[in-house]
Formats: structure tokens, C-alpha cells, sequence
């Protein structure tokens, strides 16, 4: 008997709820970097334009309002059906924290389980940070004032290079969760466990364009993130050199930068699902309505 | 229908000017006024005379190193000072404003330009109730800004903070309070055309015996605030001011570890839809666009009237606004007072002769007499305006009202939201349940329905979009303050 061959998957971006290939017709071999000879490709990804980050860009606004719109509980569902499909996939998630080379089976496996709980964390935050974080202010006048917390709209996410899966849901996930939209760019070295949450988003209902997932190279992406103008905050764990590109492109349109240092550990801290991880996604309206008679 | 006159003669009530101003002031750095190492100042004049009031010390790079230097010295204690002992510093801040209150005002009003009524009743009791507010939550800060190991969040540490000239000693309290409740140390620049009450301020934290370097007040104009932005021993840049010098900041601090709070520009809607108290709106319209001569970031300076009431709602206004009383700040009568500076009056007239330019109406009390001396606008509005005309799309920062129509909620929505800015807006309607759908529609940090221009320690205030990020008051802006 002849042994069967692998089929080599070519992982697409994900975009308005499509998989599409890039614009551009470029991929790039994510390789086994397990492999001490180095060179073994495990399968290969899109690598996005400028032009497919446009594309991600409209299709994340023209589903934030709606998403917004959606009540925390519905949100919280969605997100908790997320983490059970990703529990499903676990072992395969596993198998691609490992192929990072960084971590062993043990801890690839401890990564992954501390991501899918993290999930739920988030899941459960959809209809409670408005009263944590916001609530009635005690005016001293004739008024009834409060303050909600509502989403800041299009968020670009830069994922650490490091802790594929966690680093990515750890940063992506609040901003959905609180009614955001969100462009994700995995790690550039290790992108598969993030499009694996990509290829369950759709079944999980997260409505086409909340979550879109683009592969490439960060070079490229970061400076075209930075001045788009219709990108209203940007969440990035990624080297000085261009969290500064990114920090200049508040100078465009006043978009909200949230930097997370790429060395930070993404795992057992509790300062990652605490309202700190809903800062440049979330804005506060504060609403005052005449009281009397 | 006859017009009611409205050429009612009030007799003068002018507020007594018995305030006491140096001829110089220096700058206030460790707990002490000091020459500038600038050698260099700056003349400080009264909006509506347009006579000399003083000369105000223009702090250089090596004054706003010393300063800085202070602030860091300082840090060290303040932030290892009980926090009710910290709290009790803050109280007393709050009291001695609330004795001085005649004098702070009178002063305000002269370097200012903004009727005497405006200070005494809105700027320094909010100023006081700012220390008052904070004072209370520096005791509390675990439970407002929880770490994950439940200890108290610690200051960020040295905060360089840049104010405004519209509201100038209640900018310097919203600066202030919560970065010393959180233990941080302050550097603030005042603006140069509005100093004296800040520095008068300088004066209450001596009284009180505020530990030298916690607060540093260095004044000086736009060079003095690029070098404390600049200075590579500041942890934390707070700035309230224009959005185009806030775009600027963030580039200065791109690469930095500073931390940056901007509360900038707005061009806030305010939407009278036909079931409103059109009475009580047109007061609104009043209190939005011509409170401190429109000179106020949220003013709400495009009004949104549903079409079915628009003639209704224009004529009241036209009548209301040739009832407002222009003239002499310091009056307690007056309505609308100087504008700040002749920079600012000829950026607003520029604005006007634009928006007839454009093709839009113009509507002012014509035959209102003004001061010889001094800078002066006559309240004004628009109608015939166009979404894309200049006046309805940039700051103008001044008595103008750009009046728009609109047919159903969604277009009010629609328009409303057709800005880059998002710093607030205001909502007319006798249904509660409109007004709240309408406010979760709009996107801008503060909503007020049937009513505007509110502001209260407690309540955060900031904006969406352009208008900036960060919040002040309430527990939102103390966690601007905490590391």
C-alpha cells in the first residue's frame, strides 16, 4: 500500500465573513519551526496587501454599528459558543502552539486551555462592564446622569509574535465583546491557531466583518494601519520601532493606541480579563437628563 | 403680531474690582515664586479694556526643567503620604477657594473677559467642587481603580498639564484634583492670555501649606508648553486645547513612554425635535452657543431643528437674542462679555465673513452698542446653512450659531454625527424614551437632554473621535491618573 501524502493547506485571509486569498496573489510557508533543519513548510498563508487591509477596513464599519447595537447578552452567548467550538479544536490548536517551537507539548497544551477559559472570561463580560465601569454619577443638581460604556468602533489588532493563540484572543476578544470590530493580525510567524479562531468565528454567529483575520508581513501593514483614517483604535503588542509608527498615526485622526509590551507573558494573570484590557476600545458617554416635576 | 421691546435700560451694577494684582509675577516652582532663568515676560491685558493688568514670567527650557525637577523631588513624599493626610491638603484647597471666591472671580472675569456672572456662579464654585470631589476619593482608590493584587494603584508619577483660556482657573481644578488625589506631583502651564487666576491659585497652595514641587504653575505661551511636552523626565501629558496643537502633541510624544490625555475641538449638534418645551430649548440654544461668548469646546454650535417647528424656534430666538446684554464683563447684568483676545476675535469674524460669503443668512442684534475698547462680537446666527459650509464644520470658537433643519429622527442622527468631531451634544424632546435612543445613536462623550452645558465633579467628560480621549471627573478621569 502506497502512503498517503499530506494535503498542504493553504490558509486564507478572513474578511467580511469570507475566506478570500489576498488581493495581491501572494502566500507565504509558515514553517514547522520544530524542525531543526529549519526549512520544512507546514502549510501556507495569504499574505495581505495594503489593499486587502482596506477591504477589512469597510467590512469591519459596516458591521460595528449593528454589532454595537446587539445586546451584551446576545454578545456573551456568541463569544461562549466561540470557546466551545475552540475547545473542540483543542488538540489541533495544540498541535500548532507546539509547531511554534517555543513551548512543548505540555505547555502548548496549558496555552491553549488558559486561552479557550479566557474566552469565557470575556463571554462574560459582554453585559457587565457598563456596571462596573460605568453607572449613575451623584450630580449636584436636578439631573439624572449616567455613564455607559460603548464600543470605539474599528479596532486593528497586532498580536504578540509570541503565544500565538493566547496573545491573539487576549487582544482581539475585548474589543469584540464590548461591540467593536476588529482587524487581526496574528503572529507573523505562528498565524495558525489564529486562523483556526477565524475558521470558527463564522460558525460561532459572529457576524461577517467583526472579526476579520489578515496574515502578512507587519512592515507592510503597520504603517498603513497608522494613517487610516477610518480605523478608530489600534491594540498592538509589537517591537518600539512600530508601536511608534502606530503612535504617530493618532496625529491623523485621534485614534486610540493601546501598546502592550511583546515581551509580556499572556498567561495566569488576571490583569488580562480585568476592565484594564477594555482601554482604547471602550469610550465613556456620560448622558444628563433634566429631573422634575 | 407685535414685537415686545426689548430696549429695557438696566442701571449699572458693576461688581466691585477691589482685587489686588502685581505689577509682576514670577513663576511658581518648589513651593515658591521665582524670576524666570528666561529673564523674559509676558503683558497680560483685561479683554474688555484692553489695558494692562501685568506682566507674567515667560518660562524657558532651563525654567521648565526647574520645575520639572521640582515635581520629581517632590514625588518622592506625595506619593507616600496618607491618603486621608493627602485628601486633607485637597479640602483645603477647596475651602480657601470657596473664601476667596469674590476675588477669584473678579479676577477671573477681568483677565477673562467672561461675565462676572458666569465666574461667580459656574467657574470658581466648580473649581472648589472639584478639590471637594477629589479630595474624597483619594482614600478610595483600590476600590476605583482595583489592581490585581487589591492594593492601592500607584500615581503615575510626574503629569506636565497644558490648559486653555476659556475657563481658566475651573481648567486648572479639573488638571489638579485628580492627579494629587492619585499622588501624582503636577507641572501646569496656564495660557498666556488667561494666568492670573492660576497663579492666585499658586498663592492658596502656599497658604495651605502644599509641600513644595507638588504643584509647579510655570506660565508662559506656545514655546513653554513644547518644552514641558518635550521634557524626557515627564510621565504624563494632560492637555486641553485645540485639536490641531492636540494632533501636534501626539507626535511629540509618539515613541515615548508618556502617557497622553487630550481633551480637544468640537463642532457639538444640538437637535430640537418639534415635541420639545420650545421655550426651555431656545433657553438652551441660548446657554449652549453664547455662555462665555461661544468660547467653550462642547458649545453646542450647530443647531438641528425638526423642520415642522423651525420657523417657531427661529423667530423666539431671534427675540431672545436681542434681549442678551453685551457689554462690560464685570456687570453683573451682562450676558455676553469680551472675547478673550484679539486673535481669537479676528479668527471669529474671519468665520463670519465666511459663512456670508458661502451664501448663508446672517442674523445679530444690530443695534446694540458696544464699548469703544475692547474685543467684541455680537452674538450671532446662521440660518440657510449648508452641511458643507465652513460654519458648520469647523470650530469656530465663538457666539455663532449655524442653524440646520431636519425632517425625521435618523436625519437628526445622521447630521448630528456628520462631523469628526464627537465632544458632546444636546437633545430636545419631552419623550424620554427618544431622548435615549437619540443619545445612544450620537456619538459623543457627553449628551444632555433638555438641557446643556452641564458639567459636575462626578460626571466624566471627554470626547469621542477628534475631540480627543481620556475623561474627566467621576472615576473615569481619576483613572487617567493611575499607573
Amino acid at each position: 500500500m502506497t502512503e498517503r501524502s499530506e494535503i498542504t493547506k493553504t490558509w486564507k485571509l478572513f474578511i467580511g465573513g469570507a475566506f478570500p486569498r489576498s488581493e495581491s496573489g501572494r502566500v507565504a510557508p509558515v514553517k514547522d519551526l520544530t524542525d531543526r533543519s529549519g526549512g520544512k513548510a507546514l502549510a501556507y498563508a495569504a499574505q495581505a496587501s495594503r489593499k486587502d487591509l482596506r477591504d477589512a477596513v469597510e467590512a469591519a464599519r459596516a458591521a460595528q454599528e449593528k454589532w454595537a447595537a446587539s445586546s451584551g447578552y446576545l454578545r456573551g452567548q456568541i463569544i461562549y459558543r466561540l470557546a466551545e467550538l475552540l475547545d473542540g479544536r483543542r488538540e489541533e490548536l495544540i498541535e500548532a502552539v507546539r509547531m511554534s517551537g517555543r513551548v512543548g507539548k505540555s505547555k502548548a497544551r496549558t496555552e491553549v486551555e488558559v486561552a479557550i477559559d479566557r474566552t469565557l472570561s470575556f463571554a462574560g463580560w459582554c453585559d457587565k462592564l457598563d456596571s462596573v465601569v460605568g453607572g449613575r454619577n451623584a450630580v449636584a443638581g436636578p439631573f439624572h446622569c449616567f455613564s455607559q460604556i460603548e464600543a470605539t468602533g474599528v479596532v486593528a489588532v497586532f498580536a504578540p509574535e509570541e503565544f500565538p493563540l493566547i496573545g491573539f484572543l487576549t487582544l482581539a476578544l475585548p474589543a469584540i465583546a464590548c461591540g467593536c470590530s476588529v482587524i487581526a493580525m496574528p503572529s507573523s510567524v505562528e498565524p495558525i491557531p489564529a486562523l483556526i479562531v477565524a475558521e470558527c468565528a463564522p460558525s460561532a454567529d459572529i457576524p461577517p466583518g467583526v472579526l476579520n483575520v489578515l496574515t502578512g508581513l507587519r512592515e507592510e501593514l503597520v504603517p498603513v494601519v497608522a494613517a487610516h483614517r477610518d480605523v478608530d483604535a489600534v491594540v498592538a503588542s509589537v517591537e518600539p520601532e512600530m508601536a511608534k509608527i502606530l503612535q504617530l498615526g493618532v496625529a491623523e485622526n485621534l485614534k486610540r493606541v493601546r501598546l502592550v509590551d511583546p515581551q509580556a507573558k499572556f498567561l495566569e494573570d488576571l490583569a488580562w480579563s480585568s476592565p484594564s484590557a477594555f482601554q482604547a476600545v471602550t469610550e465613556v458617554k456620560t448622558v444628563w437628563h433634566t429631573v422634575g416635576l | 403680531m407685535t414685537t415686545p421691546s426689548t430696549n429695557w435700560d438696566y442701571a449699572p451694577a458693576p461688581e466691585s474690582t477691589k482685587v489686588e494684582i502685581k505689577t509682576q509675577y514670577g513663576l511658581f516652582i518648589d513651593g515658591a515664586f521665582r524670576e524666570p532663568r528666561s529673564g523674559r515676560s509676558i503683558e497680560t491685558i483685561n479683554p474688555a479694556t484692553e489695558s494692562s493688568l501685568s506682566r507674567i514670567a515667560e518660562a524657558d527650557a532651563a525654567d521648565v526643567n526647574l520645575a520639572v525637577v521640582a515635581a520629581r523631588k517632590a514625588l518622592k513624599n506625595w506619593r507616600r503620604v496618607p491618603a486621608l493626610e493627602r485628601a486633607k491638603y485637597m479640602y483645603r484647597i477647596a475651602r480657601r477657594i470657596q473664601e476667596r471666591a469674590r476675588e477669584l472671580a473678579v479676577l477671573e472675569t477681568m483677565d477673562n473677559g467672561k461675565p462676572i456672572r458666569e465666574s461667580r456662579d459656574e467657574d470658581v464654585p466648580q473649581a472648589a467642587a472639584h478639590f471637594f470631589h477629589h479630595a474624597g476619593w483619594c482614600d478610595k482608590l483600590r476600590w476605583a481603580c482595583p489592581t490585581s493584587n487589591g492594593s492601592a494603584p500607584e500615581p503615575i508619577g510626574v503629569c506636565g498639564q497644558i490648559i486653555p483660556w476659556n475657563f481658566p482657573l475651573m481648567m486648572a481644578a479639573w488638571k489638579i484634583a485628580p492627579a494629587l488625589a492619585c499622588g501624582n506631583t503636577v507641572v501646569l502651564k496656564p495660557a498666556e492670555t488667561t494666568s492670573l487666576t492660576a497663579l492666585r491659585l499658586a498663592e492658596i497652595l502656599q497658604e495651605i501649606d502644599l509641600p513644595p514641587g507638588v504643584v509647579n504653575i510655570i506660565t508662559g505661551a506656545g514655546e513653554t508648553g513644547r518644552e514641558l511636552i518635550a521634557h524626557g523626565d515627564v510621565d504624563k501629558i494632560a492637555f486641553t486645547g485645540s485639536t490641531d496643537v492636540g494632533r501636534a502633541i501626539a507626535s511629540t510624544v509618539a515613541g515615548t513612554k508618556k502617557r497622553l490625555t487630550l481633551e480637544l475641538g468640537g463642532k457639538s449638534p444640538n437637535i430640537i425635535f418639534a415635541d420639545a418645551a420650545i421655550d426651555q430649548a431656545v433657553e438652551g440654544i441660548v446657554s449652549s452657543i453664547w455662555a462665555n461668548q461661544g468660547q467653550v469646546c462642547c458649545a453646542g454650535s450647530r443647531l438641528l431643528v425638526e423642520e415642522s417647528v423651525a420657523e417657531e424656534v427661529i423667530e423666539k430666538l431671534r427675540l431672545r437674542m436681542r434681549s442678551l446684554r453685551v457689554g462690560d464683563p464685570l456687570d453683573k447684568n451682562t450676558d455676553v462679555g469680551a472675547i478673550n483676545s484679539r486673535a481669537q476675535l479676528d479668527r471669529i469674524e474671519s468665520f463670519i465673513k465666511l459663512g456670508v460669503a458661502e451664501g448663508a443668512q446672517r442674523h445679530d442684534v444690530s443695534d446694540v452698542a458696544l464699548p469703544s475698547k475692547g474685543f467684541w462680537c455680537k452674538p450671532c446666527f446662521f440660518t440657510e446653512v449648508q452641511p458643507a459650509h465652513t460654519i458648520a464644520r469647523e470650530e469656530i470658537f465663538g457666539p455663532v450659531l449655524a442653524v440646520m433643519t431636519f425632517r425625521t429622527p435618523d436625519e437628526a442622527v445622521a447630521r448630528a454625527n456628520n462631523t469628526m468631531y464627537g465632544l458632546s451634544a444636546g437633545i430636545w424632546t419631552s419623550r424620554g424614551s427618544k431622548a435615549y435612543e437619540v443619545a445612544r445613536q450620537i456619538k459623543a462623550g457627553v449628551i444632555w437632554c433638555n438641557t446643556f452645558n452641564q458639567f459636575d465633579p462626578a460626571a466624566p467628560f471627554g470626547g469621542y473621535r477628534e475631540s480627543g480621549f481620556g475623561r474627566e471627573g467621576g472615576r473615569s478621569g481619576l483613572s487617567a491618573y493611575c499607573a
